[in-house]
Formats: structure tokens, sequence, C-alpha cells
């Protein structure tokens, strides 16, 4: 498939020259990929399944190791593209299972567990993957029938809810080739649906933004994120009178861009510095700010600045509110992230070339230099600084945010790149 | 500084005589022998080193009103002996000395370095070039016609006292001078007005509001006038119950003529009249109306001004004598703090240079510097106002009937109110003023005017001295046992003390690295890692928002502090919260650097109560990056504000210690030294 390889290394490209803007394009064109990816993938007669599993790791894999580890360059895209990987295996997975489980009920029960073993014989991590899948399906409809059946019978009961699963258990086509066939189409509408969702996200957070905002509010927010200015707009769309404090969050200074669009929709803002932001916080009720990637354990990676805002609203008791759509949500615990999951942008952001240009000559203690700009992109905020996360499900707490996570991937999908290497 | 001083000294003689020479036949004939006898006294001393003595007693016997001799004798006694020669030298020399201390002690070279430096080398040249005739007339013209109006009794003496002093500030160039300046009197008459009407064009086409100010001043101004016949009459009736009755009958003459010259001159000066009059009746009304007693009351850092409460700020206004627009879009929080539109007072004040008549020039340089940001920094801005006081009382002299220890303090106070308007005032420079009242009203009534002018100028140095240049040798001291080799050192902004820290450091050995963390709109960073590069340390350069990225490599962190108030609390360049906050979140232990003068026993829990408000339109634009456009003609958004804060409040549980020039201490100890700082050290 040259065209398909052209379009990885097209993609990669992107992403590394920062054509992509902001993670949820990143997202969205990750999706479309790997949408492509599947159905150009010609469909062997059996192990559909670990078939297309391996086309998208494939893809996957190239994807996150186009991230150039040694210059940690734009990783939080990565980030976003490794989630969404990780969410069209944990697709397939799914599919599949549902699938599987749909045959099984076309089959008969005790048919169905012996096609189960011969499977399992086949692609020991799939099946591993599909009691995973069905112990979480468990978890996720928890009902004293279920409770009361046996485990490997659970398993089987819970009937799948996804409606692609409905309509093969309607057919009920015993046919392996239909279902293999049924299989790929399946998978395409989920990652359309998953396109979809990674659309509307935006308008499910900021449907919630009158629950949360209330009359008169302060608001305070740093820098700029789609996310929040689509929250705030809807709560204004809804009267909700309020005004907003915007730090413009250097060296980028996207605050600029969002104070204006604010105004524009006729939000009273004021635009802050930075370094005032402890200043103001405590007349503040509420900071709300956007993410780049929300971690496992509940961290968030932010733009530069906010774990400095974090840390000031937790000393006035000023709830920190972080809205991020479900597809940054990120399987991987996070070790030492402010250096590991993090990227430096040039220094010329902060000082001007020209001006210390003699500044470098001053010479320089062996071998280094005498002057060195940091300029980071990206804060970690620790999970106890925030008070709440608005993803598009609704309101959740950093600590149920492995939950969540466990309904967006499977647990074999969490390492891609080590599997292979 | 010297180079005004001079005009507007010789000034005020030579425009007696503009206003009143001409038309009156009385007052003519008193200035016309005024003026020759100076002239011949000058010419006849021209080449002896002490001229200004010889003007003294001169007009002083000829006048010898009865009230002013005792000092003017004491004064002359003590002229000939340390002014006219030698004082100025040494006064020079002391100063040049000082100045050369305060640049090493850096306050900054460009805070300090420049605005001394620069006026020699004009002052003389002025002096020698065309000394009168173009820069100095309109000088004499329009605080001549203020003082007219204003301060009439005792100007004649007053006058001849200046002019002493100005032949010994002038130094080397001061005989040459006088008889110049008083030649030019007589020449320039025609010239004056006509460059006054110039200014004035100028004035009042710097806006409406002015004019309108002005014309209701008038008549209080006129009122003001009559007043003071008034006063100067009685003065007068008791002058001639003592015996010497011409010199001050001739005063009060002058001054219904002067009076009358003003209502009936309009004709033939109509613009110069009122409009000349206003300014000095408000200026004057700051120096005299205000009963000092009520000043001492309420000292310097007053109660400070809500400008939320409407009434008092229109009264305020009234008396400004910097011009101020209101900026528009305030943010609601900040009411009550004062916000101009940046830039509309820089030339409104140049233009109304030649009217602010009792300002004197060094007062009014410092503040223009304020004003544009040329001098920041507590240390700096401290410095600069307490020098040009010191300018301020050496060319002092007190006016006959009035007592130099409440005149000074009101002066002082109506310098101070300018300053204020040029900008607000910082705490140090609070306790600087209070400091200086305070050695102004325990002032032995019993020392003369000399002494006492002597005696409170030496004080001046020795506070910069004490209290600033050697308190920060001390911190230094202090500060240098924490670093260790292979610490990283944060610092934030730019902070005098801090960077003299890192630099003797550094001299001394120590092995460390520096992290400047800066932040916008100032990047007075930068200024600093210049500075420090240029020395050799090495250094990393942030932004605040990176602080915690930064902060993981940081072992300690030495911030500055604009002033430590008693409850521990830092008030201090916007940002440093945040920086210890970080700190203290990372357990970096955070040292705050301070001179004790600058602790205040005010308490403050946050930032918003009492802070500054710098001009806004610096945030809209950020520098070398013109993409950054989205906030151009924000305020014509109403629902657009941008907010520059200058200051914030560190809360005290984030301080780890605080270096001070009486040691370290944590921030629970401050209120300790306040109270016997104060008790025991600042009053002496």
């Amino acid at each position: 498939m040259p065209d398909l390889q052209a379009l990885v290394t097209d993609f990669v490209l992107k992403l590394k020259r920062r054509k992509i803007e902001g993670s949820q394009a990143t997202a969205k064109q990750t999706a479309e990929l790997l949408r492509q990816v599947v159905s150009q993938q010609r469909m062997p007669y059996t192990n559909q399944a670990s078939v297309l599993i391996d086309a998208v790791r494939a893809v996957g894999e190239q994807l996150i190791a186009a991230n150039p580890i040694g210059e940690l360059s734009n990783s939080y895209l990565f980030l976003a593209v490794g989630n969404i990987v990780r969410r069209v295996l944990h697709i397939i997975r799914e599919e599949n299972l549902s699938s599987t489980t749909a045959a099984m009920e076309g089959l008969g029960l005790t048919a169905g567990s012996d096609d189960d073993e011969g499977e399992h014989e086949d692609r020991p991590g799939l099946s591993a993957a599909a009691v995973a899948a069905a112990a979480r399906s468990t978890l996720r409809a928890p009902s004293l029938q279920t409770l009361l059946e046996d485990i490997p019978e659970s398993a089987v009961a819970p009937h799948p809810s996804s409606s692609g699963g409905d309509s093969e258990g309607k057919s009920k086509s015993a046919d392996r080739g239909s279902r293999s066939k049924k299989l790929k189409h399946d998978v395409i509408e989920a990652i359309n649906e998953l396109i979809q969702d990674i659309d509307t996200c935006h308008e499910l957070i900021s449907e919630q933004a009158v629950e949360h905002i209330h009359q008169n509010e302060v608001i305070l927010t740093l820098g700029r994120s789609r996310t929040v200015k689509e929250f705030l707009c809807a709560a204004k769309e809804k009267k909700r009178t309020f005004r907003v404090f915007v730090a413009e969050g250097a060296p980028r200074y996207q605050g600029h861009v969002l104070a204006k669009e604010l105004v524009g929709k006729g939000i009273q803002t004021t635009v802050i510095t930075d370094s005032a932001v402890f200043a103001m916080i405590s007349r503040v009720n509420m900071v709300i700010v956007g993410a780049h990637a929300i971690m496992a354990n509940g961290g968030v990676i932010a733009p530069v600045g906010i774990n400095m805002v974090a840390l000031a609203a937790q000393r006035h008791a000023v709830p920190f509110v972080v809205v991020a759509g479900s597809h940054k949500l990120c399987p991987l615990y996070p070790h030492n992230p402010e250096v590991l999951l993090n990227e430096f942008r040039c220094p010329s952001d902060l000082l001007d070339f020209g001006e210390f240009s003699d500044c470098m000559d001053y010479g320089s203690l062996g071998g280094s230099p005498l002057l060195h700009v940091v300029n980071p992109a990206f804060d970690y905020v620790q999970p106890k600084l925030v008070s709440l996360f608005i993803t598009d499900t609704g309101g959740h707490n950093p600590s149920y945010v492995y939950r969540l996570i466990a309904d967006y991937y499977s647990a074999d999908d969490l390492v891609v790149q080590q599997n292979s290497t | 500084m010297d180079m005004r001083r001079p005009p507007r000294t010789v000034s005020d003689p030579k425009v007696r005589q503009v206003g009143f020479v001409t038309p009156s036949g009385a007052p003519p004939t008193r200035s016309l022998s005024d003026a020759p006898t100076t002239v011949a006294a000058v010419a006849s001393a021209a080449s002896a080193s002490s001229p200004p003595s010889g003007e003294i007693s001169l007009p002083g016997s000829s006048l010898s009103p009865v009230m002013i001799p005792p000092p003017r004798h004491a004064s002359s006694d003590g002229r000939p002996s340390a002014p006219v020669a030698v004082p100025n030298p040494a006064s020079s020399l002391r100063r040049e000395s000082l100045r050369i201390r305060v640049g090493s002690y850096n306050a900054s070279e460009v805070v300090l370095g420049t605005p001394p430096s620069a006026s020699p080398s004009s002052r003389t040249d002025n002096a020698a070039s065309e000394f009168s005739e173009e820069t100095m007339s309109p000088w004499h013209g329009r605080s001549g016609t203020a003082k007219v109006a204003s301060s009439f009794p005792g100007s004649t003496s007053e006058m001849i006292v200046m002019k002493t002093g100005v032949g010994g500030g002038g130094g080397a160039g001061s005989t040459p001078k006088s008889p110049l300046t008083t030649a030019s009197v007589v020449k320039t008459l025609p010239g004056i007005s006509e460059k006054e009407r110039e200014v004035l064009m100028g004035t009042q086409n710097d806006g409406a509001g002015v004019s309108k100010t002005l014309k209701e001043k008038t008549t209080k101004a006129e009122r003001r006038a009559v007043q003071e016949a008034q006063r100067a009459a009685k003065a007068a009736a008791k002058e001639a119950g003592a015996g010497v009755k011409p010199s001050a009958a001739s005063g009060s003459a002058v001054v219904a003529n002067t009076k009358q010259g003003k209502i009936v001159k309009p004709p033939s000066q109509k613009k110069d009249g009122p409009q000349i009059a206003p300014p000095s009746g408000s200026s004057e009304k700051k120096v005299v109306d205000r009963p000092p007693e009520k000043d001492r009351k309420k000292d310097v850092p007053a109660p400070r001004m809500q400008f939320d409460d409407k009434h008092r700020v229109e009264k305020a206004k009234r008396r400004a004598v910097v011009n101020q627009f209101e900026a528009k879009n305030r943010v609601e929080l900040f009411r009550h703090l004062p916000q101009y539109i940046h830039g509309t007072q820089l030339p409104d004040l140049e233009g109304k240079f030649f009217q602010l008549d009792p300002m004197h020039p060094s007062v009014y340089k410092v503040g223009l510097q304020y004003l544009s940001g040329q001098i920041s920094g507590g240390n700096a801005r401290c410095i600069a106002m307490l020098l040009a006081f010191r300018e301020a009382i050496r060319d002092y002299s007190t006016p006959p009937e009035k007592a130099l220890v409440r005149d000074l303090t009101a002066k002082i106070s109506s310098y101070v109110s300018f300053l204020i308007e040029c900008r607000p005032l910082s705490i140090s420079m609070g306790n600087t003023i209070k400091f200086l009242k305070n050695r102004i009203a325990k002032l032995p009534d019993t020392m003369s005017e000399s002494e006492a002018k002597y005696s409170l100028q030496s004080d001046i140095d020795r506070f910069i001295n004490e209290k600033i240049v050697i308190a920060d040798k001390v911190i230094i001291r202090h500060a240098v046992t924490k670093i260790r080799d292979g610490d990283v050192l944060l610092t934030y902004g730019l902070s005098s003390v801090v960077e003299m820290i890192l630099v003797y450091a550094h001299e001394v050995g120590k092995q460390f690295r520096v992290v400047i963390v800066d932040s916008r709109p100032k990047l007075e960073g930068q200024v600093l890692l210049h500075r420090l590069v240029a020395k050799g340390l090495n250094c990393t350069y942030t932004h605040i928002n990176a602080i915690s990225y930064i902060m993981h490599e940081v072992t300690r962190v030495f911030l500055g502090a604009a002033s430590v108030l008693s409850n521990g609390t830092v008030y201090s360049r916007v940002g440093t919260a945040c920086v210890a906050m970080v700190a203290n979140a990372f357990r970096v232990p955070v040292l705050i650097c301070c001179e004790a003068y600058k602790f205040h026993e005010r308490v403050q829990l946050d930032s918003i109560c009492s802070n500054e408000l710098g001009d806004p339109d610096v945030i809209s634009k950020v520098s070398g990056r013109q993409d950054l456009n989205h906030l151009d003609n924000w305020a014509d958004n109403e629902n657009l504000q941008l907010l520059n804060l200058s200051y914030d409040a560190t809360p005290s549980d984030y301080v780890s210690m605080i270096i001070t020039d009486y040691g370290m201490l944590p921030p629970s100890s401050v209120p300790v030294i306040v109270r016997e700082y104060r008790r025991e050290n600042l009053w002496i």
C-alpha cells in the first residue's frame, strides 16, 4: 500500500513541522488516517481482528516513533496521536468481541465456547483482551443477574450495547466471511463515531457550562484554549453575566487572542500579566483552563504557567477546573512529566538575539556558554491541585480518571511502542 | 539643577521690574536702585571671590527691615566664610563623591548615573554662553509674575539671598554669571512677554480642561493676592513699629501695585495677566495656604488617597500640578487606585515647566524622571528624591516672617505632593520623607538658618549612606554566607541588592549558577542578565510561566522587596509572590533581601487594597512580536480592560528568611524590627 505509506509519512511530517495546531486537530486527523488504514486493509479469511490490530499498531508505531525522543518536539501532539491509536485499537477489539459474542449467540452457547477456544489458540492476546473487555463490561453495568452468574458466562452474558453488535446479532449470520466484512465495516463505523465525538466534544462540554458558572462569577484563565473559549461563550449565550481575567500566557501570548474573542461575545474581560496571577486569584471564584493531555493519575499536561495558577488557586481555595475532550485522556502514568513530557521552544521567544548576541560572546565557562535560555512549552499539574475535570462525558474527579481511561482503552494497548521494540 | 537655579533666583527681582517697573513710578525707583546696586556690587567684587556677600549686604542695609536682619546677618556671616567660595566647591565635591558612591553602589547606572552627569556639563555650558537671553528669560518672566501675585512681601530679601545662593551654586562661573543676568534682566524685558505668550499658547493648546481650571483659579488667585496684601500690610505695620518703615511700606505699595498691575494690565498683556496668575495662585496656595501644623499631623504617606471617592479626587485634581486624564476602561476592582492615560502627563508637565514656580528644578526633574520611568526601583527612587531635596534645601532660604521649620516642612510637602502626582510614592520613600520631616521638625530653634540647612543636608547624606549604601553592604555580607558552592540561585526581576549579592559572591569565588526569572511588561530581568553575564556569571534566563519547570534545579531563591510590612507580608514587584509560592511548593528556601528602612508598620493581606497601576497600553504590545496585534485599539471596547499591576503582596509563610541590615530574621520578627528601628535608629 504505497499510497497509505505516503499518507502516513505525510502526516508524520506535518506533525513534525507543526503544521497541525492543537490536539483536537491532531486527534481528528489521526483518526481519519487510521480509518483509511482500516479500510485499505485487505481482510484475510481468519483472524481479521488481529490483522487489523497489527496493521493499526504498525502505523501507530510509526506515528509515535516519529516523535524524536531526543528533542522531545511536539510531544503533546504525539500524546494525542498515541491516544487515538489506542482508541482505535480498543475499538477493533471491542467490535471483534461484540461480533464474536453475537456469533456465539447465533451458534448457541456451547458451540460458541468451542469456537472461542479455537480462536483463543490462534490469538491469545485477543482473547485475553476479550476477557478483559468482558470484565470491564461487568464493571460497567453491574447488575444482580451478572453478579449471580458465573464469570465465564458473565463474559458472554452482558450484551454489548454497540449498535453494530445488535445489527449483527439480528442478522445472525454464521458465515465467517460476511462476519469479517461486518467487522471491518463496524470498525470503520466506530472510528467515524470517534471522529464525530472529537468534533462535537466542545459542544458537549460547553453544554455543561451553565451548571458550573453562576451569575457574576469571576473566572480566571491562562493562555487560550478552544474548549475554554467555547465553554465561556456557551455560558454567555445562556444569559449568564460574569467577568473573566485572562492571563496572557507568555511566551505565546494566546491570552490576547482569547480576550479578543471573549470581548467579541460581549463578555467582560480583563487581560492581566502572568505575574499578576497571584495578586488577582484572591478575587477569583473559579479557574478554568484547558489541557493538552490528562494523564491516568489525574495529572494534567497543560500550557506552561498553569501549574503556577493551580498552586495559587489551591492557596486561595479557588476551584481549579480543567475542561478537556475525552480524546485528551491519556492512559499513561506520568513519570517526571515536567522533563519527559515537555518540549522546548525557541529562545528567541524570550530574548532578542540581536540584543543578546554580545552576551553569547562573553565567553564560556569550560566550554559551556554562560547564558542559557529555558523556554519550556508545558507544565505538569499534579492531580491534587485539580478540583474537577469537565469532559464531554460529564464532570469527574481526578481520582476517577483511571476508570474513565478503562472505558476508552484496552489494557493491552497501553504500550503501543514497546510491544514491537 | 544649578543651571536652573540661577535664573530662578535672579529672575525674581527682574520680574518685579517686568511687572510694575514700567507702569508705575514708585516701584521702579526701588527696583532700579536694586539692580544697579547689585550690578555695581558685582562689578566691584568681580575680581574678588565673594560678590554675593557684597550683594547681600548692600540690599540688606538699604532695606534692613527689622524682622529680617537677624537671619540675614547670620546668613551673610555664614556665607562669606563657608558658602560663597568654600561651600560650593565643597558641596559640589561632596555631591560628586556621593554620586560616585551611588554609582558604584549600583542603583543601576541608567537610573542614577545619567541625571546628575548630564546636568553639570549643560549647566556650565549654559552659564557660559547665552545664559540669560534664550533659556532664562522666559523663566524669569514667568516665575517673576507668579511671584508677584503671590509671595510678595518677602520677595525682595528672599531674592537677594537667593541670588547669593545662585552665585554660590554656579561654582566656578558664579562671578560672571550674576552681572550677566542682571544685565539681561533689563535687556530682555520686551522679549519676555513674547516668549511667555508662546509658551502660554502652547499650554493652552494642551487642553481645554487646563484653561478651564485656570479660569476658576484666577478669582482665587486674586483673593489670595488681597489676603497677601493685607498680611503684608500688617507685617509692615509691625515693622513700622520697629522703625524701618520705608522698605516695608514700599513693599506693601508694590503689592498693591502688582495687584493693580494684574487687573489693569490685561489690555497690554492680555494673556499674561490672568493666565500666569492662576498657576502661581494654585502653587502658592500649596506652599502658604496649608497650615504646617495640619501638615505635620498627617504625615507624608497620609491615609492613602482613595480614588473612588469622587469628592476627594475632584479636590485633589484642582490642586494638582500635573494634569492627568483618567484612563478609560478601568478595572472595577481597582477604582480606588489612580490610573491616568500614560503619556499625557509628560508633555503637559513639560509645557508647564516654566510655570511651576515654587517647585525646585531638581525636584521637578526627579518628578519627570519618575513619570517617564527613567528612575525606577525602590532605592534608586529614594536616593534621587533625597538628592533633589538636598539641593532644594541648599537653595532654600526662609521667607522673612516665617519660621524655617514650618516653611521648609510645607515646602517639602509641596514637593512630595508633586512627586506623588508624578508617580505614587513607594513605601520606602514615605519612610524617608517621614525621616526628613522629623529631622526638620526637630531642628533646634536656636540654630541659624545656614546651620540648619547644613545639618539637614548632612542628615540626608547620612541617611543615604547609612540606610541604603552601608545597609546594602551588610545585607550582602549576610547573604553571601547563605550561598554555597554548587548552588543554583534563582532571582526574579531586577533587585539592586540581589544583584550586588550575586556579583559579590562571584567575586568572592563561590561557584554557583544563577537563574533569572523575568516577566512582562517590564522585563527588568534582561537588564540584570546583561550585567551578570558581562561579569562572567553563569546565567539561565526564563520567563515566569516556566517557574515550575526551572524550580526543580534551584536550591535558593533570592528576592528583593519594595517593602516588608509588619505582618511579614513582602510587598514587591508583581510576580514575586508567584515565585515565592512555587519555591515554597518545591521546598526551596526563599530569602528576601531588604534594607530596614523599607520596613513599614502597615499591614496588608492582599495585593488589591493598595497597589500601583501601570500603563495598561504596554500590555497590549509585546516587544518583538509584531504579529500580536489582537489588542490594538483595546480602549474602544468597553468590555475589555487591561490591568498592569506593579506590585503584589507575598504572604509571610512563603518567606523563609528576611535578610536585612539588622541581620537575618524570620518574617515574624518584622514588627519587632519596625518598632525598635523606629524608636532607636531612624529618628536619631
